[in-house]
């Protein structure tokens, strides 16, 4: 929304934004936290609010047509896109094509945690979006594996929702979340953040029952002894996001394979002349505030090219 | 006495050092901005913490409306807060910033829906 209402300011005349859901603001619907728009609103909103205050600003832009529950299956890197909609399948051949596609998270098994395979086991995102639009909560007795800031906030909304959880696993010596979550998430519920350990295997036959946990060295390798098992319910895994670069990727735009991101002299950059990449599609983000600051240069950089000028 | 803690105003998360006799504060030091030190000060003498939830609906868009109370309240009183919030259910469409609970738990703050939601 930030790029598309960028784009308009500098010049734009036609806009078509798609939209996978039946409503705009992406993975910020389910953020219903506050901590957005200290930087670009000078207040602080929760995610959802934040995100209506661009989806007000889209509706009234004329030329910016929105289609919702539309779905990019094809782009070439002639920016020739084919997109489904409830009922049918479009094609358009854009000028300028620019992707905010967002991320997926890093699942169990791409970080290998040995064990069996019962239910309970959810990527913290996936929970987040259970418990705060769909009203379910995921278990009684939960493990968050990894200090993101989306395992930060989870442990804070779970145990606000009455369940309780145990502990939060990191391997690192650090957290990779905000200070600011680690103090009003966890230290506010008194939820245990073990450094330099790592889950080592979840057990249990159809449900989640406990989990291994052990200590790690400097070299993340696992300290003889110092092993003890934590009973719960659910493991909440919250050990980081994957650009989601298909559609780039179709289109032939050179990738970086290690940050799964387009590899740009500059941000919001690809290989292909007239395609964009913004937010964290681009490369992960910490701050939803930067990713409005630097989507807006998306839109503009767009603009730019629209309107002739080399990149 | 002498505490340190961590601001939780914005993401830079400035570690204060506060210098109180019991929850009176004397001197604040760490903090880069203004916020910093009204912080420490309120989180010395009473914590407060703004709270964030959904509530469930009924015959609208979405099976839940994210909601939030339109400032901080003392944080002893968020489990009560939730307490209370698991009894609410919203049937009608409510634009963002529409007041869901009026003087929420008798405090002076509101119970305010963070999005505009329609009917089904």
């Amino acid at each position: 929304m930030a790029a598309a209402l960028a784009a308009r300011r500098a010049g734009v005349k036609d806009v078509l934004l798609l939209e996978r859901d039946q409503h705009l603001g992406g993975v910020l619907n389910q953020c219903i936290h506050p901590g957005f728009g200290l930087h670009h609103f000078k207040q602080e909103l929760t995610g959802p609010e934040y995100a209506d205050r661009f989806v007000r600003l889209v509706q009234e832009d004329r030329g910016i047509e929105v289609s919702l529950r539309s779905f990019a299956v094809r782009l070439t890197g002639t920016r020739e896109l084919s997109y489904l909609r409830p009922g049918a399948l479009e094609e358009v051949k854009a000028r300028a094509v620019i992707l905010a596609t967002g991320c997926r998270e890093r699942t169990r098994e791409m970080i290998t945690i040995p064990g069996s395979r019962p239910a309970g086991v959810y990527p913290a995102g996936l929970a987040q979006k259970m418990v705060n639009m769909e009203g379910w909560i995921p278990g009684r007795q939960a493990v968050i594996v990894g200090s993101g800031d989306i395992g930060l906030i989870m442990a804070r909304r779970l145990a606000l929702e009455g369940v309780a959880v145990k502990a939060v696993i990191e391997i690192q010596n650090v957290s990779r979340g905000l200070v600011r979550n680690v103090v009003q998430c966890l230290e506010d519920f008194g939820i245990p953040l073990y450094f330099r350990h790592r889950v080592s295997r979840i057990h249990g036959r159809d449900r989640v029952e406990k989990v291994s946990v052990v200590q790690v060295d400097e070299e993340l390798r696992d300290i003889p002894g110092s092993g003890f098992e934590i009973g719960c319910d659910t493991v909440l895994v919250s050990v980081g996001l994957i650009p989601e670069n298909e559609l780039l990727e179709m289109a032939g735009a050179e990738m970086d394979g290690r940050t799964n991101t387009p590899v740009a002299k500059e941000v919001n950059l690809t290989s292909l002349p007239g395609v964009f990449a913004c937010g964290n599609a681009f490369k992960v983000y910490d701050l939803a505030d930067w990713v409005t600051r630097d989507s807006e240069l998306a839109g503009r950089t767009a603009a730019a090219y629209l309107a002739g000028a080399a990149l | 006495m002498k505490r340190t803690m961590t601001c939780i105003e914005c993401p830079q998360g400035c570690r204060l050092e506060i210098e109180a006799d019991g929850t009176r504060v004397i001197s604040v030091s760490g903090n880069k901005c203004a916020r910093g030190a009204a912080y420490a000060r309120q989180e010395t003498e009473a914590p407060l913490r703004t709270l964030s939830t959904s509530v469930l609906t009924r015959g609208l868009e979405l099976k839940m409306l994210p909601v939030r109370t339109s400032g901080p309240i003392p944080k002893q009183k968020l489990f009560e807060a939730m307490a209370e919030v698991r009894r609410i259910v919203v049937s009608s469409p409510v634009e963002t910033g529409a007041v869901i609970v009026p003087a929420f738990l008798g405090l002076a703050v509101d119970l305010v829906a963070c999005r505009p939601l329609g009917k089904k």
